[in-house]
């Protein structure tokens, strides 16, 4: 989806401000989402990339306002009531009154979390480092990985990932793994952001295979006509 | 909407009681991340490559390999690619779409990095924003920015700072920071010896 989350190129946000001596956590309450959050995903209560996707369907404003690990308190208790796991009433009734009180156990999940994304590849790649790809110009309204700012641009495999992936665009809607290659396509900045662009910058982005066509070499502002 | 330390209660309670998490895993995970795992880790991988020429073929050929020799690994490190920084190309990491990072190698990511204006901006215009951070980059050093848009996870081999032959790699990884590691900035330079 074409969240806020999609951040890449964006103007606006000023300096980057470096906090000295930072702690891993600022609050005692942001290291237990933390551990929540991966204690859910290895019981299998839900995957990461529909973990994922709940942060992005954050309204803007709460995504940009809440912080980190309010995204991710916010996106379990999205993901929480949307899977039967702990209602939205339970929450606001335990809020109201904070003492333990019995509850009806859940039911776990009944096929065991398969954790990580790496799977065994079991057909060739569609492309070689030096390929020159294209990444599609779609706009899915689900999850998805392909962030906007390389949509529609030309770039060239840099390297070609071991191994395949789960797809998250799948994953993240319960579609299955549809497991596929991965490859780093180099972009040069003026394809990305234009002429007036740094003539000496990159962008590797990671994509899958899915998300590429082979970029032709006659395109428009190819230049060499060939290959 | 109560605070987010409350709500975090609430949701802990249920979940405990529910019977789908425990306090002991729960406090076990915070400890793991507070003390075992940080950027201490990915400093001992870049000493060690510092001073190993074999170490250090093998953890750019396999960076999860070689690190893995070295005893680090776990959640978002199934895959882990080492850039090494050069005088002629210099690379920096980022995710664009959430805060993807290496953490069996460099712990949980600070908060800049997880920010919009770093995220937003360090594949628009990394020579400004470098030289923001203090880190001037002339034109001629090509800046390549790694987006972690997959389960691919990057980190930075620095470059060695000159003055350090002959150093142990438990005083080398004292020069290797987290930002460093990040691509931000370089490895620290050796203190001046008075005199």
């Amino acid at each position: 989806m074409n969240g806020i989350h999609d951040l890449g190129g964006m103007d606006g946000f000023g300096a980057v401000v470096r906090e000295t001596a930072e702690p891993v956590f600022h609050a005692a309450w942001e290291g237990r989402v933390f551990a929540l959050a991966s204690l859910a995903l290895a019981a299998g209560l839900w995957n990461v990339d529909a973990f994922r996707h709940a942060i992005e369907r954050l309204p803007p404003l709460d995504y940009l306002r809440r912080g980190y690990y309010g995204r991710w308190l916010c996106a379990l208790e999205t993901l929480a009531a949307e899977r039967g796991v702990v209602s939205a009433a339970e929450i606001e009734s335990r809020l109201a009154d904070p003492t333990a009180r019995p509850v009806p156990p859940a039911a776990r999940p009944s096929a065991p979390a398969t954790l990580g994304a790496r799977r065994e590849r079991t057909a060739a790649s569609r492309f070689r480092v030096g390929d020159r790809v294209r990444a599609a110009n779609r706009h899915p309204t689900g999850h998805t990985r392909l962030p906007r700012y390389v949509r529609g641009r030309r770039g060239e495999v840099a390297l070609v990932q071991p191994a395949s992936w789960v797809l998250p665009d799948a994953n993240a809607h319960g579609r299955g793994e549809e497991p596929q290659p991965v490859y780093a396509v180099r972009f040069a900045a003026r394809e990305l952001w234009g002429e007036s662009a740094d003539p000496g910058a990159f962008v590797h982005v990671d994509l899958f295979e899915s998300y590429l066509e082979p970029a032709a070499a006659a395109a428009v502002g190819d230049g060499d006509g060939h290959g | 909407m109560a605070d987010d330390a409350l709500r975090t209660e609430a949701l802990e309670g249920l979940l405990v009681d529910k019977g789908l998490v425990a306090r002991e895993a729960i406090d076990a995970l915070i400890r793991h991340y507070e003390q075992d795992v940080g950027p201490m880790n990915g400093a001992k991988v870049v000493a060690r490559a510092w001073t190993d020429p074999a170490y250090r073929v093998r953890l750019l050929a396999d960076a999860t390999a070689a690190i893995a020799e070295l005893g680090f690994g776990g959640p978002q490190g199934e895959h882990i690619v080492a850039l090494e920084n050069g005088p002629r190309a210099h690379h920096v990491v980022v995710c664009t779409l959430c805060s993807c990072y290496p953490w069996p190698v460099l712990g949980l990511p600070p908060t800049w990095y997880k920010d919009p204006a770093y995220r937003s901006r360090i594949v628009r215009e990394p020579r400004r924003v470098l030289a923001e951070m203090g880190l001037a980059l002339p034109p001629e050093v090509e800046i390549h920015v790694w987006d972690s848009s997959a389960e691919i996870r990057y980190f930075v081999l620095p470059e060695r700072p000159a003055g350090t032959g002959g150093w142990s790699e438990e005083r080398l990884a004292s020069l290797v920071s987290r930002d460093a590691m990040i691509g931000v900035a370089q490895a620290r330079a050796p203190e001046p010896i008075d005199g």
